[in-house]
This record gives structure tokens, sequence and C-alpha cells, in this order.
């Protein structure tokens, strides 16, 4: 077992080789004359359909390649603010929420879409939701345009609801929709009433509950950005949310989030769920859905307001660092147009078209044909949400299930992190709250004039 | 009576190594499910098989991210090999009281959390204009697993005999002789030992190749994390991914575990 | 163990030859390449991470980017968090380093014996360490814990205990059940190494004495094994303390599993700040190297002394 010369020679060829390969790789990649645009977006349904028809565009467009690097939520938070923050420039096209937009337009970070809008006659830009579209925007630019929109509402099992005696009227309140989930939970006709997200995150737990916070009249923070997270109402929203969890909610709460509740209504395992309204088309999807066809749909459950709906939109963006955004504005526009809608549905099924960005897309033939259970409520709901005044009391940001201040995602996340140990018990409400007041102040108080 | 305790042992041992095993092997099965009967509640033992995630799997473009993984894990194992083997060497049989300091020093640059210093990084290969480049995130592979490997192999170095060292340096071997034709082939088993830990480690990074790189030089871990979808059901598929993404890692472990398990016994010993 | 073979070089005879210094010279010009190459690639961003940790810069205010000296280590050292982490990251990496031990022992011993299979039920046993920690987190997280789906739940209720909400009511045991499976099998190749290493002759001595097995485990596998023991708890403690992707799966951070490592990704990818970051990252690395040298002094004097030879 010695080593022989043979043997050394043998490895410093390996290592040579492998150092000749590393050089090789690194040297590729430039020296084309076609543009390559890289689109870092979200790894949801619809991203993956746009990346299988991005072939279209490419025929098109035959000097512009398009490669699409997809990415879990947080990540491709983590990624692009990274990339745009410093101006690297990798990205060409970014996929950015409806809580960054307007704080990176407003940095300097994203390209002023408004021209190149309003220079292509058939994109028709006034055809986007105006709550969306008021949402991507600063001081008249935009900065974005959605690929789609979503608002909440309440799912629910009809026949479940049936089966325990209930009925859930259009515009249910939250006392109606509790006492219906504590009727199936005490029947045991399902193992819970309705499902909740309860994972810590303020995309996650924070989604929903601010939204219930807001129809029992709370906020984050008052017009003077005082924080208001241990006031009354706050307090009254976070305890009905964790009672109505302990009474007739899924089991390990702070499990769950947007998949694991689609997966527990899918499977009828409980009889509602207040969550995004874009879960209806897998709901209806018969070939991954048991409860298809037995599902109804209703406005967000309210309190003291008329409507309890969030708005997020997931947009595409040009950063101003990218070295094409030409070729990159036009796969934006052609992403978003109302063709791509025509193709999506011809190619791939109507229900998959991008739902919430257009009012266009409400008027659809096929489409309101495929989505009749779902589309006609979306619409409703997206067109009657109020991103500027979402709650009882009036507030200086504009939006619903967040603050548009760049602290709020680590506020968000540090309360929410509170909640779930008030939830699993661990902590009191108040004390939770009280903390976060803490949490939560200390971000108020950049944003005082 | 003896034979009956044996075979209870035996038996005893294999249902904790089977209950063990259950959730890798049940992930090796989800792979082979429809995303609808992963997520059937109660679980399904008894399925369709089917190749679908497979097909999914690779018509996103997989074997690109593979062959990055490839790359940048065997380049920066042989580096860290490269580097490790002389400097463990020298720590071990040729110790020099100031040089002993810098062991410390080695594995002191493993405390820091790479969430603290990714930023940095990000910003000095910005600078260097090395984002998305798989000579910079293999470099960085090397650093990261370079403390351990002279760890280990320091250790492996500790065990070979003096006595063959000063019989080698007696009968008048240069370094170069001492070094290849008698220390080496002794520790070879330790040197596959620290050879599969490191590319273990590269393989399965994924906080620097999220941030450094995007596309041409991303490796396989982030575009694992890409199946895990925000909309929608992902099991099924993500369990094919990863059962793709481990398999060249665990036939390297299968592979040269004889030789593992004798690379550690050298190396723990002192 | 055995005796120690005095090295020419460890002798370190007073009166220094031309010889000698030659050897100093090979020694350090072997060792230097590889100093050089973690100077760069570490330090360089170590120094870099100094620097950030002086500012203020919040990425997503970038025109207020200037000095703030060291509020950044005031906010580290008068806020809740850091503590409250620290104490986090010692109970979860110090259980599941003693866990992992003590079952990656268990196991050893059940597989230091011949038996139908054992290979197979080596390779088997080592797999959970060689998966992606990302995709073990998801597998554990859906198939295992699932308070619906999950087998653990599925084995409990039918062995007639209750089922159990593994994130909600037991974040941290979650955790560490978790690392404890992926870093059984590290531990157990460690241990299973050092218990083949023992000499036959004495085991074979000790049963002639009459002895019993424990006994021998006791006096004679025991304390042969501490170096086996030592070195698994020095890497294991390495490794898990830089454990992320579980934290970030399942828990977010609640309930006591706020690690330091999760911690620092919150501050730098949530909070975006990135001078705060780096100054919780700088203040880490000098705790860990302070506890790490406590730890090596005291505990490991072994390895001071192996240093040596």
């Amino acid at each position: 077992m010695l080593l022989t010369k043979k043997r050394a020679l043998a490895l410093s060829a390996i290592l040579a080789t492998s150092a000749l390969a590393l050089t090789g790789c690194s040297g590729a990649g430039g020296a084309k004359q076609d543009v390559t645009l890289t689109l870092a977006t979200v790894s949801n349904p619809q991203m993956k359909d746009m990346e299988e028809l991005k072939g279209e565009f490419e025929s098109a467009n035959p000097s512009i390649k398009v490669n699409f690097v997809q990415m879990e939520e947080g990540d491709l938070r983590a990624a692009v603010t990274a990339d745009v923050a410093s101006g690297a420039g990798q990205y060409d096209i970014v996929t950015v929420g409806a809580y960054e937009v307007p704080q990176w337009g407003a940095n300097g970070w994203l390209q002023d879409l408004t021209p190149a809008l309003k220079a292509d006659a058939t994109y028709d830009v006034e055809d986007i939701l105006p709550p969306v579209r008021d949402a991507l925007s600063v001081d008249g630019k935009q900065y974005a345009v959605p690929f789609y929109g979503e608002s909440s509402i309440l799912m629910y099992n009809k026949e479940m609801l049936a089966a325990a005696g209930v009925t859930i009227s259009n515009n249910p309140t939250w006392q109606e929709v509790a006492t219906a989930a504590q009727a199936v939970k005490d029947q045991g006709i399902a193992d819970s009433g309705i499902c909740l997200r309860g994972k810590p995150g303020w995309g996650d737990l924070f989604a929903p509950l601010t939204t219930v916070v807001q129809t029992f009249g709370g906020s984050w923070y008052d017009m003077d950005w005082n924080a208001q997270v241990n006031s009354p109402e706050f307090t009254e929203a976070v305890t009905f949310y964790k009672d109505l969890l302990a009474n007739a909610g899924q089991a390990d709460p702070v499990s769950y989030s947007f998949t694991e509740c689609l997966n527990l209504l899918q499977e009828g395992k409980t009889a509602m769920w207040y969550d995004a309204s874009v879960a209806a088309s897998i709901l209806e999807d018969a070939k991954t859905s048991k409860v298809a066809g037995k599902m109804g749909y209703a406005h967000a459950p309210t309190y003291k307001t008329a409507e309890s709906g969030w708005l997020w939109s997931w947009n595409l963006a040009v950063p101003e660092s990218s070295k094409n955004k030409e070729a990159a504005d036009k796969f934006v526009l052609w992403a978003t147009s109302k063709d791509y809608q025509q193709l999506v549905g011809k190619t791939l099924g109507w229900t998959r078209v991008p739902p919430g960005a257009r009012i266009s897309t409400y008027e659809i033939p096929e489409y309101k044909e495929a989505a009749a259970a779902f589309a006609p409520i979306t619409l409703e709901v997206m067109s009657s949400v109020n991103p500027s005044q979402p709650g009882v009391n009036p507030q200086p940001w504009v939006g619903i299930q967040y603050v548009t201040i760049p602290e709020f995602q680590d506020v968000g996340n540090q309360v929410a992190q509170l909640v779930a140990d008030a939830i699993a018990g661990r902590i009191s409400v108040a004390d939770a709250l009280n903390k976060g007041q803490e949490i939560a102040q200390k971000a108020g108080d950049a944003h005082k004039k | 009576m003896r034979r009956f305790k044996s075979g209870l042992t035996t038996t005893i041992t294999w249902i904790l190594v089977l209950l063990f095993f259950f959730p890798i092997a049940w992930m090796f099965m989800t792979a082979f499910k429809s995303e609808a009967d992963a997520a059937s509640i109660p679980p399904k033992f008894f399925f369709t098989p089917t190749l679908d995630q497979f097909q999914i799997v690779f018509d996103r473009g997989m074997g690109s991210f593979l062959l990055n993984s490839f790359t940048s894990s065997i380049a920066s194992t042989l580096i860290v090999l490269l580097l490790a083997i002389p400097a463990a060497y020298a720590l071990s049989i040729r110790p020099v009281k100031k040089v002993q300091d810098s062991l410390f020093f080695f594995i002191s640059t493993r405390f820091m959390p790479v969430a603290a210093s990714i930023l940095p990084i990000f910003f000095i290969l910005k600078f260097m204009g090395l984002l998305d480049n798989i000579t910079a995130l293999t470099f960085l592979y090397a650093a990261m697993n370079l403390p351990i490997a002279v760890w280990m192999m320091r250790s492996f170095f500790n065990e070979v005999p003096m006595e063959i060292i000063e019989a080698a340096q007696i009968d008048g071997a240069n370094f170069r002789t001492e070094l290849v034709k008698v220390v080496l082939p002794i520790v070879v088993p330790g040197i596959a030992a620290v050879a599969l830990i490191c590319f273990i480690f590269s393989w399965n990074e994924y906080f620097m190749a999220l941030l450094l790189t995007t596309d041409t030089a991303r490796t396989t871990p982030p575009f694992l994390a890409s199946f895990v979808d925000g909309r929608g059901q992902f099991l099924a598929v993500l369990s094919a991914a990863s059962t793709i993404a481990v398999l060249p890692v665990i036939i390297a472990g299968w592979a040269a575990q004889k030789q593992l398990v004798r690379g550690l016994a050298m190396g723990a010993v002192k | 163990m055995t005796t120690i073979v005095q090295k020419p070089g460890a002798q370190a005879v007073p009166p220094v030859g031309q010889a000698e210094k030659k050897k100093v010279r090979l020694s350090r010009s072997l060792i230097l390449p590889a100093l050089i190459f973690a100077l760069v690639l570490t330090q360089i961003p170590f120094l870099v991470t100094i620097y950030f940790s002086m500012l203020n810069w919040n990425q997503l205010y970038p025109n207020e980017v200037g000095f703030n000296w060291f509020a950044n280590y005031v906010t580290v050292f008068t806020g809740p968090d850091f503590l409250s982490s620290l104490g986090a990251t010692v109970l979860i990496t110090g259980s599941s380093v003693v866990l992992s031990l003590l079952f990656g022992l268990g196991f050893a011993i059940l597989l230091d014996r011949k038996f139908p299979g054992q290979a197979i039920a080596r390779t088997l046993l080592i797999t959970p360490f060689l998966i992606m920690p990302a995709a073990a987190a998801l597998i554990w997280k859906w198939s295992m814990l699932d308070a619906n789906v999950g087998m653990v739940n599925f084995a409990l209720t039918t062995l007639g205990l209750p089922p159990v909400a593994w994130n909600t009511d037991l974040p941290a045991v979650t955790i560490i059940m978790l690392l404890t499976w992926q870093f059984t099998p590290f531990m157990m190749l460690i241990l299973l190494a050092g218990l083949q290493s023992q000499s036959k002759d004495v085991l074979e001595a000790a049963s002639v004495d009459g002895s019993g097995p424990i006994r021998t485990f006791q006096w004679i596998t025991l304390p042969h094994m501490r170096q086996y023991i030592e070195i698994a708890t020095l890497l294991g403690s390495i490794m898990l303390l830089q454990v992320f992707d579980p934290i970030a799966i399942m828990t977010k951070g609640t309930g006591g599993t706020k690690t330091l490592s999760y911690l620092l990704y919150e501050r730098a990818f949530i909070g975006l700040d990135v001078g705060q970051a780096a100054a919780f990252g700088v203040v880490t690395v000098f705790i860990t190297i302070l506890v790490a040298t406590i730890a090596l002094r005291t505990l490991f004097k072994v390895f001071m002394n192996g240093g040596d030879r």
C-alpha cells in the first residue's frame, strides 16, 4: 500500500484537470450576443406555470432568453434583498411582494414602470384592480406590476356544516364562525371545526391575525406611530383567536400555516378555514382534492368593520441595477398581459389563470365558467377592501395585513413568536402583547415626525 | 440459553435500527407517491407507485445543479486535503511550539455562525465580481472544511508509530519520501474519512449557495428548497428531489464506511 | 494508553543547531499554505464583519448608512435577545450532544458484535447523518411529527397514549429530538471505532478473571473510550452550534428554540440590520472562543497534551 510515483502523478493530474475545469466553469457564460434575463421568483404554482410558458415569449423574442431561479419565500426575500439593496445586479426581474414594492420603489431600487406601461397601447394599465395598483405605486409612479393577487376568504365544507346543523352567511361575523366551528367539533363531525394559521411569522400567523385585530377595532399603530399592540382591542382579538384555536381549532396549531391547513381541509379533517383566496382553486381541483364541489365560500369574517379581507399580490419588477432593463420590461409586460392570461387558459387550463390582478380576468367567459365557485367572491372581496383604512381607525400607512415600514417584518415576526408562546399556553396573552408593545414601539419611534 | 439471548439481542438491534431508519425509508417511499397520496390522512403504506415526481425534478433541470454540486464538493475536498495533510503533518510529526498555537486558530474559524459572515462575504465577492461563481464557492467550502480536516488529520498522524518515521530518517530518507512513502500509506483510511466528511458538508451546504449564487453556479440544496411550495402540496416532489440529492452522499458513505470507521478509529485516539 | 514515544521535535533541546532550524523552517513551510488560506478566507470576512458591526446600516435604509461605533454592541448587551439565545443554544446543543452520545454509544455496543446483517444495519444507521439537514427537517415535520399524519402520534395513539402537539407544546424537545436523530450516527461511528480498537486480549483477560460484562465495561471499556467520547463531543458541539434548518422549518424560534444561529439569521435577513447582525456575530465568536478555550483547557486536557504528543 505504498503511494507510488505513478499514483502521485495521477493525483496531481486529477488536481490539474479539476483546476482547469474550475477555471473553465468560471470563464463560461459571457461572450453571448443575445440577452439572457435572470428572473428570481417564489416557488408557487402560478410561477411554475410561467416558467413552463416562457418558451412562447422566447420564440416571439428570439434574442431574449429567460432563466428562472425559483426560491422558497423566505429564501427569495433574503437573496433578492441582498442583491437589490447592494446593486449587485444579478437579477433582471424580481418577484416582490406588495409589502416591499413601495419601500423598494421609494429607495430607488426599482425601475419606474409607468412610462413603459403607458407606451404599450395594448397593455391597458387601467384594467389592473385599483386596490392592488395603489399598493404598488408611490407618488403616482408604479414600480411593479401584479402577477397575481389575492384576498382572504372563509372556506367551509358545506356537507359538514349541514351535518352539524349550522349555516354560514355570505358576510359572516367571527361569532357566527366560532359557533359553527364549535358545533362541528362538539358533534364529532370532524377532528376540528376550523383551521387557522399559528406558525410564527409576520406572513404566516399575523396575516390572518392582523385582519382579526383590525375588525376587532385594533391596529398595530395609531396615526402618530404609537404602538397599539397591548391595547384592549388587540388583546381581545388575540384572545379570541387563541380561544377559537383551543376550543375548536386543529391540534398543534403552531405547526400550521397555509399548506398544512390546505391538507387538513382537502382530507376532510376540518370543516372551515380562513385564509388566502387562491386556496379555492386548489380545493376545487377534483384531481387532488377530496372536497371539490363540496365547498362554500364567504367573505372574511368580521366584527366591527364591514369587510375584513386582506390584500396581497406577488408582483414583477425590474431592479435599477439590471443591465438588461429593456428586455426585462418586455418580459414583465408580457407575463402580466391579457394575452398571457389567454395563453395560460388555453394551454394549461382556465382555473390556472393567475387571479386577482386584472378586472378583465373576471370577464373571460371560459374563466367565469371554470372558476364559477370562487371567482365572483374573489373579485367582490378584492374590490371592496380598503388598504388605506382597513380597520376602525385611520392609519398612517397603506396596507392591510402588514405595516409598510422596513421594521415591520422583524416586529411582526418577534410578536408572532410571543403570540405562539401564548397560544401554546407558556405565557399569557397580556404578557405576550406587553412585550410585543415594547418591540413595536421601538420601531414606531423611528417614524414619529 | 446463550443462543436464545444472542438471538434476542439481534432482534432488538434490528428493531431499533429499522425504527431509526424509518424516516428515511418513508422519504424514499414518498418519492414514488402522487402528491395526493403523499398528503393523505391517514398515511398510505400501499399505493400505486409513480415516477412522475422524478420526471418533474429532472424537467426543472436538476442535472446542472447536481453538476455544480459535484464540481464544488469534489474540488473543495481536494483543496482541503492538499492543504490539511501537510499542515497536520507539521503539527503532529514535526511539531514546533509556535506552530502548535495555530491549531486552536484553525478550529476557532468554525465558530462564526454563517448567518453573520454571509453578508460581509457577499459584499467582498460583489466587489471582486465573483458572485455566482463556482470557483469562489469552492474556495469558501474549502475554508469551511479546513479546520475540521486539519484537526482530524493531525489525530491520524499522531497514530503513526514514531519508530517508523525515525527508521526512515535514519535511512536518510528526505522529507518528501518520508511523507509520501512512509507516513501517507498508513493514514490512507484517515484521509478517506476526512475526504468523505468534507464532501458531505460541501454537498449539503445551503446558506452560501443560496446567497452567493443565482443560476450559473447554483448547487443542489437551494434548488431542493425551491420545491417547498408556498401555495400547494410538495411533499412527494420534495422527497423525490431529496432522494436524488442524497443518493451520491449515501453511496459514497456506504462505500466508504469501512474506511470511515477505521479512519475515525485512528483519528479519535489522540 | 501506551508508552509515549518521544519525538525529536518535542524534546526541544535548548541549544538550537543548524538542523533544528531547518526542521523549524520545514515545519513552518508545511503549515503556512493552510494558515494563509484560512487567514485570507476567514479572517478578511471577519475583519469586514467587525467593520460592519460599527455601522448603522439597515438594508432598507440605504441613505442612512454611517458609523455608530459601539451602538450595535450596546443593543446586543442591553437587549434581552442575546442572553436568552445563549441559553437556548447551550440547552439545545448540550442536550443534543449528550443524547446523541448516549444513543450512539448504545448503538455502537449493539453493533460491536457479529450478527446476521451487521453491515447492512450499520449502513442504515449512518444514513441520517448523510441527509441534507433541510430535507431531514421537512421529512420530520411532515411525515413524523405532524399532529394528523405523523407516524409518531400514530404510534402513540396505537399504544393508547394521548397524541402530542410537538411544535406547540414541546418545541425545544422537538428540535433536540431531530438533532439527536441526525447526530447519533456520527457519534456511533466514532464510538464504534473506539470499541473496535479495543484490545481483545485485555477483554478476554477480564472475562477470564471472572468480572462480569458490566464491570468490564465500566473498568476497561469506558476508560478506553474516554478519548473517543471527547473528540465526538468536540466535533459534535462545533457542528451542532451552527444548526439552523430545523428551527427555521419547524419552530421559527418560538418556545426557547431561538439559538444564536437563528437569532443571527433573524437580525440579518428579517431585521435586515447588517450592523446589528455583525455585532451579534462578533460577540458570538468571542463567547464561543471563550467557552471553547475553557472547555478545552479544563475538560479536555488530553487535547492539549495530545498536541505535544
